[in-house]
């Protein structure tokens, strides 16, 4: 094995940073999640730095890379405290409509996606479902030249910027079963679809949405039918991964912070960093950041592996220890910054944020503990 | 970046395996297996067992009699080993003064210890701690004094592993009282059967005697069993602190704990059930198994970091210590795992002879003495706070 990147994948890395550092600095951030119209010009950028296209395939328009490179840009996304709805849109959609067969009624978002004009948001969890995919009552009955789409989806991430939804209902089975569940692509603006967007507390963006007797042609069906509990599962896995990465970035990111301000905040008369008790402390943030660091790298080979069993210990050994690692080094960064890590002022805070939202999407510490326990 | 074993370490995974399924003595891979306590002969047998194979000493280049294996491939090894239940390789010989006398030995002092290392006709122990002297190594008071041709060394050191049957001792000495102490210490080698030398057993808490005090009386060495200048020992303790790093991470013993516990947590039960399906035992195995996967990959990292040249710095301690955490959390379940089972323990069966009779089952006897014997790994080889401190500074710039 081989961990260290090659040229291009330095390349990319380097490409990331640097748009990052000269566009996103801390006010940006803070300006931007006061301001949700900001959004497209950063999303343009993505564009035209070809990372929206990251994961499409090279004959749709995109780069055609994999979860080595998706980890690499999350990392520094990670670091800058960036809330572009990437995730949904350029990992979990790319990897659905990328199911679509050649030719396929939807395989033109891929290229759309690649070029900015498409953003695409995951309607899979519901009220009643916590995390479990199949938990779902969302109906798609069938009806003479189609199906009517009646239900409710619950934190769709991003969901209120979303040109099109990917939603996975019910059309066969008993809630819980993970077969009899279709996916379709849902223009988010169609008659009977209403969506109400929320801000999340780590300044990203959610929505509920509702469909009320949708009428949906069968073109809209992305993949067979009652088959979509796989490609769902699959999709957000690859999510889990990038997310996974993410929190490395910003678990760096607060190590680094802390440790500066160790080395800087005078009390009694020295650096505070000087005191045993912070030092043992910085040293265990650091473990645990690294320890994450190892399973983001685990979750990227693993992402598109072939065997399900593999991907999915993979992946939930890593989010479970990404959610543990990434609660850690949050709360400890901000009881090392004292007072101060209270504020909104510093960018501490809005790490910890991102770091515990990460753990409560697409499954907590818990819920991977049970996944991986099930196929223990 | 490529994140998949290659073909080519994969064949070679095969041919180590193979060759353990053939070779390893089904004696002593049921001792290693039922946590008892392995005799010299076990070490010494399985040991000739592999240099006769030509992998006794997997970390040296061929042209010094070893396999000329790098890191990936010795990682598999250990793996591999682990996994069949053969013995760990005693490092005091192969890891830690062959590299020494490799790196500082004399060309005579070479051929003389490296051949014996390797096929372990000398067993080697460390002298390094003394009663004074634990994490603040340097502080060492055991004194050579220069007398013509030969040092007269007199002190004490302790916990000294294995040092019963040990046949030489490598040993830190002060040459020099004035001046900074790092400065004054010498890396010599004691014949233990020299006059002046007595071991004396130190029981621990699982009733075993793996360490021992080491009294040197008057002990006369030749000058030439110094190994590099006298007064420069601690560079070369340094350097071996710095050698062979990816040892310190227990990935085999944590692997072959977590093996034993899932076995152990699926033929016992609770209410009916096998325990590793309750869901509370289940979490906790779960839990460490997802540790151990991390701790795994982060010494798949420092291989790959080691074998591409970048330098290792604070990665080291960190693997120290998740590794001797994972150990201790493995052993504590496991001891768990045997319910009231694991209250009996009768010491003189941990012995493989051992004739008589257990409460439970024999595999149990040993399940409690384990978890009380590993509460040493987060105290050897420089504590889990020294580490820390190790951690921060570097983090701190301090």
């Amino acid at each position: 094995m081989d961990f260290e990147y090659n040229d291009e994948q330095r390349m990319l890395a380097d490409t990331v940073a640097r748009w990052l550092e000269s566009d996103y600095s801390f006010e940006h951030f803070r300006r931007r999640i006061a301001d949700v119209r900001l959004l497209e010009a950063d999303w343009g950028r993505l564009g035209e730095l070809g990372l929206l296209g990251l994961n499409v395939p090279e004959a749709d328009g995109g780069l055609g890379a994999g979860p080595v490179e998706t980890l690499i840009v999350m990392q520094a996304f990670g670091r800058a405290l960036a809330v572009e709805p990437f995730v949904s849109t350029a990992v979990a959609g790319v990897s659905l409509l990328d199911h679509d067969s050649a030719g396929g009624q939807h395989r033109g978002l891929l290229g759309e996606i690649a070029g900015g004009s498409c953003r695409v948001a995951l309607a899979a969890l519901e009220p009643e479902s916590r995390y479990d995919l199949a938990r779902i009552c969302t109906e798609a009955a069938a009806v003479d030249g189609g199906f009517l789409l009646s239900g409710r989806k619950a934190v769709v991430l991003d969901g209120d910027g979303a040109g099109r939804l990917i939603v996975s209902a019910r059309t066969a089975g008993p809630i819980g079963s993970t077969t009899g569940i279709s996916l379709f692509v849902i223009d988010g603006t169609a008659p009977g679809v209403s969506v109400r967007g929320f801000p999340t507390i780590d300044g990203k963006r959610a929505a509920e949405i509702s469909f009320d007797r949708v009428s949906v042609a069968p073109t809209a069906l992305l993949g067979p039918v009652g088959a979509g509990y796989e490609l769902l599962e699959c999709a957000v896995d690859r999510a889990i991964a990038a997310l996974c990465a993410e929190a490395v970035g910003a678990m760096e990111k607060l190590v680094e912070l802390t440790a500066e301000h160790l080395r800087t905040r005078k009390q009694f008369g020295r650096p505070i960093g000087q005191f045993q008790a912070l030092q043992h402390r910085i040293a265990d943030m650091a473990v645990a950041a690294e320890q994450a660091r190892s399973m983001a790298l685990l979750a990227a080979a693993r992402a598109a592996d072939s065997d399900p069993i593999e991907r999915r210990r993979a992946i939930s050994a890593a989010k479970a220890m990404v959610g543990r690692s990434g609660r850690f080094v949050g709360q400890q960064a901000v009881q090392l910054h004292g007072g101060m890590g209270m504020t909104d002022e510093l960018p501490v805070g809005y790490y910890f944020k991102r770091l515990t939202c990460i753990d409560l999407t697409w499954g907590n510490v818990e819920h991977h503990v049970e996944r991986y326990g099930d196929l223990l | 970046m490529d994140l998949t074993e290659s073909t080519e370490m994969r064949e070679f995974r095969l041919t180590v395996k193979a060759f353990l399924a053939e070779h390893l003595p089904p004696d002593i891979r049921d001792a290693v297996l039922s946590y008892q306590h392995l005799g010299r002969d076990h070490y010494v047998r399985w040991q000739k067992i592999l240099a006769a194979r030509g992998w006794g000493a997997p970390g040296w280049p061929i042209d010094q009699g070893g396999a000329g294996w790098n890191a990936e491939q010795r990682s598999i090894f250990d793996d591999e080993c682990y996994k069949a239940g053969a013995p760990r390789q005693i490092p005091f010989g192969l890891s830690m003064v062959g590299p020494v006398l490799m790196k500082f030995g004399t060309p005579a002092q070479r051929s003389r210890f490296l051949p014996r290392i390797i096929t372990m006709d000398d067993w080697w122990c460390q002298g390094y701690s003394e009663p004074g002297a634990g994490s603040d190594l340097a502080s060492l008071k055991t004194s050579a004094r220069r007398d013509g041709d030969h040092y007269v060394i007199t002190g004490q050191k302790t916990w000294t592993t294995l040092a019963q049957y040990a046949d030489w001792m490598f040993c830190l000495v002060r040459t020099r009282a004035e001046g900074k102490p790092q400065e004054g210490i010498s890396f010599v080698l004691i014949d233990m059967r020299s006059p002046g030398v007595r071991v004396r057993p130190i029981r621990t808490l699982d009733l075993g005697a793996d360490v021992n005090e080491v009294f040197l009386d008057e002990v006369r060495i030749p000058v030439e069993n110094r190994v590099g200048e006298e007064h420069r020992g601690w560079g070369i303790a340094k350097y071996l602190l710095g050698h062979e790093r990816t040892n310190i991470a227990g990935i085999g013993m944590c692997k072959r704990l977590l093996a034993g516990l899932k076995e152990q947590a699926r033929r016992q039960t609770k209410g009916g059930r096998p325990l590793l399906e309750d869901g509370r035992f289940r979490d906790r195995v779960v839990k460490l198994e997802i540790d151990l996967l991390s701790h795994e990959w982060s010494l798949m990292r420092l291989i790959s970091a080691e074998q591409s040249g970048r330098p290792i710095g604070i990665e080291a301690s960190m693997l120290k210590i998740r590794g001797s955490e994972i150990q201790q959390e493995l052993a504590e379940l496991l001891m768990e795992s045997a319910g009231p089972y694991a209250l009996p323990f009768v010491a003189e069966a941990l012995d493989p002879a051992f004739p008589g009779e257990t409460a439970g089952e024999r595999v149990q006897n040993g399940l409690a003495a384990l978890y009380f014997d590993l509460r040493k790994v987060s105290i050897y080889g420089g504590t889990n706070e020294v580490q820390r401190n190790i951690i921060a500074k570097s983090l701190l710039g301090i």
